[in-house]
């Protein structure tokens, strides 16, 4: 620790070029936790999932929407907890640009399956009572700075509008909020009752059902079960767990992870080839420093940390600036909530990128401080002389 | 000596001690090797996906779905519908009758080859005049599907990244056993991510016995479009959007598209911001390194003018230098690298080859001698600045 100091004005002696490899540090890690709030808004619904929940759709395929009495059937077989059907309802509201889920749900059922979704009692309440009645996710209701009590129409293009009306009238009832980081909370979810009674074709049909299951250990077992209960009817099923399903469909985008770390490499590679350069630089500069240090009596291992250290600092200071400015700036929600409903760093990525920081410092001082380290005292002294 | 002749000597001179600095010289180059790369390899994405959608669209191919639809899975019409917009003005005809085809589209649920998840695969029933109405599809495999049976051919793009879609494999879906009879391509487009089969077959299998889509029509020329678009929506039987094809395709790629572009240049642009600050570290130890030299030369009579355009050339050489090595680096490896996403308004896969286009890599030297500009004139007014005497005296 004594060694700070010295570290500190090494530092210091070229101000210009330690802020701008510093700079550079800072914009590579703020790229870092842009690219994995991106990489995060695609795949949060496989961190989110819960374990004890499956997914069962059509097996054809997700747009063909299943009969509403397999919401009985699946409830009665064994080793089931509960059943809740939800539906693509595919909403525009004005602009298709304005994009969000809206989904038609049974809202006694959909809450109590999905517990991260918070509503004040009294707003479900209200839900119950209002058979037009939608809940908001916080996130679109600012969006659009709606206020509990507005009507909000919405059209879709798959469903037609209800007989006799030019859209779908929804009275906004209630705001949820998610229970854990992450959660999507920019749909609009409405009643099936008022959906169903108003739609004009594929009644009594639901687009797919989450289903909660009483052991975790089961849900392969019980998926398969269920296949087979509806095995040879026109509406055969496919069941899954729900991160499975939610890691399939990241999967239809494409391979963003992929896509991040090719990206996050390129960068990475980058910088410490600025920051490696910095460094051996500074030790260049410094031979007959290095000579007269270690003719006081610093030891080899002594001037390997104290370049090492330099090296660290660097990164250390650069890197959790970057940190921090991705962290701050993803607090003010997502650019774009059309395309990337959840838009923050998760914490396992800023501690990855914690442990990136200091292999960056030490990387990069590594060539450098053997080169330093090995320096003999004569030469290093004579160099300049 | 002239003002040229200067420039000239003196950056000669520069460029000549760049092998002398060659790790900081390579740090500042490869630093915009790796900007470039990012952005050539990101927008390859959305050229890739561009070109799929555009060059599938023939000038003189016109596309009708019902009013409102935003995709021809929101679509629907009648029998009876269909015969009436086949037979409107401007649809060419062949001994067959009118060069235009009722379809139906759908989505079958097919494994990814690379990672087994499921896709979404587009399904689409044709009907037999379909192939002189696109006119660009060539069977590479087997032969077209027969009327009445259930038969498939698939896509090049499907058949590719799709699991179970070889010539002869036969798939399940929902009650249907269907077997493959053939591979076809359609210059690359669109129609290359489908799978198709007899529109006549798929209607029952879908329960859809009188329901088609949308109605593709061929029409006698490109300028035909106005007259045919005019005789359906003036026509009070019918509820119709007529688009010509490159329109729709045009409409249904805007929003993944930008969304790529916005995204591969808003990395790029941090990524460059981060290499120019390498680039200002190298082209200022440059020149702080010949503190002594350009002190000299400007003793020697040399202008600032001169001084301040070498630092400036040797750091563009750099930077082009780096960005030749860039985009060489992402033409190698991502052209025609192919991949399949979601198309979101047929909610279904798409198949496409990302394509490193000439004007991507024309865009990529442009931002590395930005790059290299920006990075050399800092360094270059320092270097104009120095005062003699005190640069002669440094050691």
């Amino acid at each position: 620790m004594k060694f700070l100091g010295l570290v500190w004005s090494n530092l210091k002696r070229k101000k210009l070029r330690t802020a701008l490899t510093v700079l550079s540090i800072l914009v590579a890690f703020l790229l870092f936790g842009f690219l994995c709030a991106i990489k995060e808004a695609f795949t949060a619904g496989v961190t989110l999932a819960g374990v004890d929940r499956l997914v069962v759709r059509h097996k054809v395929s997700l747009i063909q929407s299943l009969p509403a009495s397999y919401e009985q059937r699946i409830a009665g077989m064994p080793g089931i907890a509960a059943v809740a059907g939800q539906s693509w309802f595919g909403g525009i509201y004005q602009d298709p640009k304005n994009f969000f889920a809206s989904i038609p749900v049974d809202p006694e059922k959909f809450l109590d399956m999905f517990p991260e979704y918070s509503l004040p009692a009294e707003q479900k309440q209200a839900w119950l009572k209002t058979r037009n009645g939608a809940i908001v996710g916080k996130t679109t209701l600012d969006r659009f700075k709606w206020k509990i009590g507005d009507h909000v129409p919405l059209t879709s293009p798959i469903w037609g509008e209800p007989q006799g009306q030019s859209h779908w009238d929804f009275e906004i009832v209630g705001s949820f909020t998610g229970m854990k980081k992450g959660t999507d909370t920019t749909s609009l979810i409405f009643r099936y009752d008022y959906f169903d009674e108003a739609k004009t074709r594929n009644k009594g049909e639901i687009g797919w059902f989450t289903v909660r299951i009483q052991n975790p250990d089961q849900a392969a077992e019980i998926a398969r079960k269920i296949d087979e209960e509806f095995a040879n009817s026109p509406y055969e099923t496919k069941a899954e767990p729900e991160g499975a399903f939610a890691a399939g469909f990241a999967q239809q985008i494409g391979d963003i992870g992929k896509i991040v770390i090719a990206v996050l490499s390129a960068v990475f590679f980058t910088i410490l080839l600025v920051a490696g350069n910095t460094m051996a630089q500074a030790v260049r500069e410094r031979t007959e420093e290095i000579g007269v240090l270690k003719a006081m009596g610093f030891t080899n291992e002594l001037v390997l940390v104290l370049v090492l250290l330099e090296s660290c600092v660097l990164a250390a200071v650069g890197g959790f600036a970057g940190l921090g400015l991705a962290w701050l700036a993803t607090l003010g929600g997502s650019p774009a909530p059309a395309m990337l409903p959840i838009f923050y760093i998760p914490t396992r990525s800023l501690i990855t990128g914690a442990g990136i920081v200091l292999a960056l410092g030490v990387i990069a001082g590594a060539l450098p401080a053997f080169t330093a380290m090995r320096l003999r005292i004569a030469e290093a002294l004579r160099r300049n002389a | 000596m002239n003002w040229l002749s200067q420039i000239l000597s003196v950056s000669l001179f520069n460029l000549r001690t760049i092998p002398e600095r060659k790790g900081s010289a390579a740090a500042a180059a490869i630093g915009i090797a790796g900007v470039v790369a990012v952005l050539v390899g990101v927008l390859a994405i959305a050229e890739g996906f561009r070109k799929t959608m555009t060059v599938s669209s023939a000038p003189d191919v016109a596309i009708v779905m019902r009013s409102g639809a935003d995709s021809e899975m929101t679509s629907g019409f009648s029998r009876d519908e269909v015969r009436v917009l086949k037979d409107a003005p401007g649809v060419a005809r062949n001994a067959q009758g009118p060069l235009a085809s009722a379809e139906l589209f759908v989505i079958i649920d097919l494994p990814k080859r690379s990672t087994g998840t499921s896709a979404n695969v587009p399904l689409r029933g044709l009907e037999v005049q379909a192939f002189d109405v696109r006119g660009n599809v060539q069977m590479t495999q087997g032969r077209r599907f027969e009327s009445g049976k259930n038969e498939i051919i698939v896509g090049a793009g499907a058949a590719r990244e799709f699991a179970g879609l070889n010539l002869g494999q036969e798939i399940r879906i929902g009650l249907n056993t269907w077997s493959v009879v053939g591979i076809f391509t359609a210059g690359g487009g669109v129609a290359e991510s489908e799978v198709w089969c007899d529109a006549a077959v798929l209607q029952p299998a879908y329960h859809r016995e009188d329901n088609f889509q949308s109605v593709y029509a061929r029409l006698t020329s490109a300028g035909a479009f106005t007259q045919f678009k005019d005789a359906l929506t003036t026509n009070p039987q019918l509820k119709v959007k007529v688009l010509r094809l490159s329109e729709f395709y045009a409409e249904q790629s805007t929003a993944v598209i930008e969304f790529i572009t916005t995204i591969g240049v808003a990395i790029a642009a941090l990524m460059a911001v981060g290499a120019l600050f390498g680039a200002l570290n190298t082209m200022y130890s440059a020149v702080a390194a010949r503190t002594r030299e350009i002190a000299t030369l400007r003793a020697l009579g040399f202008g600032t003018g001169a001084v301040v355009v070498s630092v400036l050339l040797e750091s563009i050489v750099l930077a082009l230098g780096g960005g030749v090595l860039g985009a060489t680096a992402s033409y190698l490896a991502f052209d025609g690298f192919t991949a399949a996403t979601m198309n979101f308004q047929t909610f279904s896969q798409i198949t496409f080859a990302f394509a490193v286009t000439p004007s991507l890599l024309a865009m990529a030297i442009v931002w590395a001698t930005t790059l290299g500009l920006i990075g050399g004139l800092l360094p270059a007014i320092r270097a104009a600045r120095l005062p003699i005497a005190a640069g002669l005296r440094e050691t």
